[in-house]
């Protein structure tokens, strides 16, 4: 009986240690929501529609979200373009074409990447990599949309390498010596045949990557010349959700509209990587069980 | 024949985009190693930082950041291993734990600024924690979380279903089970996946940036409520905010070269960790 | 007619099962289950892959429990006592009904751990009485004399058949009444299965043993009674000659003469 009431006691140890993880999301929406909420009632909602992000004004202050999320999404569409061809294929060479030897290379080199800090990179592209672009492009500034994409793609891609690669490695065999017993090519197999059985796993690790992509600050708040305009040129400065949190959260008035906005900012980011990681996870999912 | 050279092709161009990631991979490591090696010296390392950073070393960074990692390890390490037992082991279907996973899940996807978000405004202004170390561990802790919960459920995952049911089946209880047959057999790869996740913890910006990250203070700290230096900020303050962010150019490839010396240990401990393991257990 | 049957043989039951069903979720894989299992005496169950003879052995120590959504009604009883009452104490239930796996599950631990992980775990912790308990375990598994050098060294690396025998002495270290076997020799060699039915048929001088398997000769070599099952009921139990010569059921028949299996 005594042992009875131990392990009861142990079972629910564990089960309120599982439950602060919900909790902390609880808590993560109640605290953005709490702080974000008086915004709401002065200077209202209809502020964040606006076109123009200029918290600080002597005339009037504006609250447009819509240059940092334009900024957000030029970024993160540009490093997905990039990033994808050089995922997908690294992903396949990986799981189809490399030799024993290069797999073993390739992978712990990932790792390292994935490894790597995010404010190192962003180091290492606003010294190395902004002269770069500003050159190749004969631009004013390398403080581009296009440098921060850059940098991004290339944190994007360990993740899309390794999700995706999970996925081609998991296509059964069978598939591909019925494929190879009517005569296709190797080639013609991984095009036709294992890439699109593994495609919603590829998908996933894409949209996984624009997770990371949309979520990371450091790189673009470093290189990417924080202009709040709303533009479509990678060769413009932009400014992300992310940057504009982290670069003036540290020097806003506690309480002010300011302050509030921001965290408006940061609610329109969690949903938006919210939807992403869900929908990412539901087609990895389903994918997995179909396996 | 014509399609059997295209095949050729495309497979040096799939190996070309591959090693180019390799090559830019490389090539950031070299950069930093090459420009940094020169600046590392006892001096740089023991030292505080004088003139805003531009001479001296960057002591208080490197404790400041050593202090973070143990903070976050302490409070992340038991909630997640316990978190990944309870999932492993004792959760049955249902809504509850529907639930927990959906918030493992949305756990994941929140980006780190927004971490930063929630522990300025939970810890820091609501707990009353002030910007401290405390702060900032907590809030790196609720980062990693759900990366120490998923490597760890999956380590437990690995321990054979068998092992369990022959316990059981000698009369041990559930929880004497877990202590004697499956936890000693899972946390070496417990362990390797959750510092791997804290070693992330450790490079990351974001995060600290609102809850514990100071400019210049060249002092250590003295409590765990006092706000500390940090490598990644350190890094990021000497890159963009420096007056002559040109002229301590060594000075921030040094703070570069230490900050990823210092995760790729971590990193390297976690692989060592795993790779004893697999020596030891064998299925 | 079962009744009169085991009372001709005048043996006492150890295990008495009454209008059992048994669900996995909403699936009934158990209907109405009676028998009788006679005390010191081996019991082999029978039946086509699926038939719940394998469920039907993990509802007498509980094992069961640990699968998600499962349900038993009716009256399992061991020595008169409903195991599935409220108040069972399950760890004394499994204390005194052991089990051995159809797959072997050596912990990986030292041999010596292994055996000692039962009695330690009833708490028996002085290393004396834990050696000697070892040595006994391992004699009546007929294991000693191959293993007796090398206690300290891991059981994964004694031979498939040596760790089946040692996952058998594990069981005997808690001194249980009753042995399940599920299938203990399906996955072994000729010759380590002859070592398991000698050793089986050592053993139920003093234990009640009931064992699953799939080899009709198995059953026959070494089985006093033997029950068949078929789609999760019992279709027949009785002394395994009488069943294996004459069987009272068709369906039996066309099992054990192999027109379907």
């Amino acid at each position: 009986m005594k042992s009875k009431m131990k392990e009861k006691a142990i079972k629910l140890v564990f089960t309120s240690a599982a439950s602060t993880a919900i909790l902390i999301v609880a808590l993560i929406f109640l605290f953005l929501g709490n702080e974000a909420a008086p915004f709401a009632k002065v200077p209202g909602l209809s502020e964040l529609f606006g076109q123009k992000w200029m918290p600080v004004s002597f005339e009037k202050e504006s609250f447009g979200l819509l240059p940092l999320i334009t900024g957000s999404l030029l970024v993160t569409f540009l490093a997905t373009i990039i990033a994808v061809p050089f995922g997908v294929c690294g992903a396949v060479y990986i799981s189809e074409v490399a030799s024993r030897f290069e797999r073993e290379l390739f992978k712990p080199f990932i790792e390292l990447l994935a490894g790597i800090p995010s404010v190192v990179i962003g180091f290492f592209g606003l010294i190395v990599l902004t002269p770069i672009v500003k050159d190749v492009f004969g631009l004013y500034s390398g403080l581009t949309a296009l440098t921060g994409a850059l940098l991004l793609a290339l944190m994007a891609i360990p993740t899309i390498i390794t999700i995706s690669e999970d996925a081609i490695s998991n296509v059964p065999k069978s598939y591909k010596e019925a494929s190879a017993a009517l005569g296709a090519s190797e080639l013609q197999t991984v095009w036709k045949v294992t890439v699109p059985a593994a495609l919603s796993g590829i998908i996933a690790a894409v949209m996984l990557g624009m997770g990371r992509v949309i979520g990371e600050t450091m790189v673009v708040m470093m290189v990417t010349g924080n202009a709040a305009i709303v533009t479509g040129s990678p060769f413009e400065s932009v400014r992300t959700m992310t940057a504009t949190i982290a670069a003036e959260m540290g020097e806003v008035p506690f309480g002010s509209d300011h302050y509030r906005a921001l965290f408006w900012v940061g609610i329109v980011l969690l949903i938006m990587t919210f939807m992403l990681n869900l929908v990412s996870h539901r087609v990895l999912k389903k994918y997995q069980d179909k396996q | 024949m014509r399609s059997r050279s295209a095949q050729t092709m495309i497979y040096w161009l799939m190996r070309a985009f591959t090693y180019f990631v390799l090559i830019v991979i490389a090539y950031i490591i070299f950069d930093i190693i090459r420009n940094g090696m020169p600046v590392l010296s006892w001096e740089f390392l023991t030292e505080s930082p004088r003139k805003s950073g531009a001479e001296g070393g960057i002591l208080p960074a490197i404790v400041g950041t050593l202090l973070l990692v143990l903070g976050t390890m302490a409070a992340a390490l038991p909630l997640g291993m316990a978190s990944a037992i309870y999932l492993s082991e004792y959760a049955k279907r249902g809504r509850f734990t529907e639930m927990l996973r959906l918030a493992i899940l949305t756990l994941a996807g929140v980006p780190s600024i927004v971490f930063g978000l929630f522990g300025l405004g939970l810890f820091v202004l609501f707990l009353n924690f002030g910007a401290s170390i405390i702060a900032g561990s907590l809030t790196l802790a609720c980062m990693v979380l759900p990366t120490i919960i998923v490597s760890s459920e999956e380590a437990l995952q690995g321990v054979p279903q068998s092992l369990r049911e022959g316990s059981l089946a000698l009369g041990a209880t559930k929880w004497e089970t877990i202590r004697k047959n499956v936890l000693p057999y899972a946390i070496p790869g417990m362990m390797t996946g959750s510092i791997l996740g804290i070693g992330r913890a450790a490079g990351e910006t974001a995060p600290i940036l609102l809850t514990v990250a100071a400019f210049y203070l060249p002092g250590l700290p003295d409590s765990i409520f006092d706000q500390v230096m940090a490598l990644p900020y350190h890094l990021y303050v000497l890159a963009t905010q420096h007056p002559s962010a040109d002229l301590v150019r060594p000075m921030q490839y040094g703070t570069a070269l230490v900050l990823m010396i210092l995760v790729m240990t971590v990193n390297l401990a976690a692989v060592l960790i795993r790779s004893r393991m697999r020596k030891k257990y064998r299925w | 007619m079962v009744v009169t049957e085991l009372k001709a043989i005048k043996v006492e039951t150890k295990v008495r099962v009454r209008n059992t069903d048994f669900y996995y979720g909403s699936e009934q894989a158990l209907y109405g289950i009676n028998i009788d299992v006679p005390a010191r005496q081996v019991t082999a169950l029978i039946g086509p892959s699926g038939c719940g003879k394998s469920t039907f052995l993990r509802t007498l120590n509980r094992m069961n429990d640990i699968i998600d959504g499962t349900r038993l009604v009716g009256e399992v009883m061991i020595d008169g006592e409903d195991i599935y009452n409220e108040n069972t104490d399950v760890v004394a239930l499994r204390k005194k009904v052991g089990m051995v796996f159809q797959k072997s599950n050596p912990f990986p631990k030292s041999i010596f751990d292994n055996i000692a992980y039962g009695p330690r775990l009833h708490g028996i912790t002085n290393k004396d009485e834990l050696t000697a308990i070892v040595e006994k375990s391992l004699i009546r598994a007929a294991l000693w004399d191959e293993v007796k050098d090398r206690l300290h060294k891991s059981a994964l690396d004694l031979s498939g058949g040596q760790q089946q025998r040692m996952c058998i002495a594990r069981a005997l270290a808690v001194e249980p009444q009753v042995l399940l076997l599920d299938e203990p020799a399906s996955a072994l060699d000729p010759r380590s299965t002859a070592r398991v039915e000698e050793l089986i048929t050592e053993l139920r001088k003093d234990l009640t043993i009931l064992i699953v398997t799939h080899n009709m000769q198995q059953a026959g070599r070494i089985s006093d009674f033997t029950s068949f099952f078929y789609e999760g009921r019992q279709i027949e139990f009785g002394p395994t000659k009488r069943i294996f010569t004459n069987p009272g059921e068709k369906k039996t028949e066309d099992y054990i003469t192999g027109r379907f299996g």
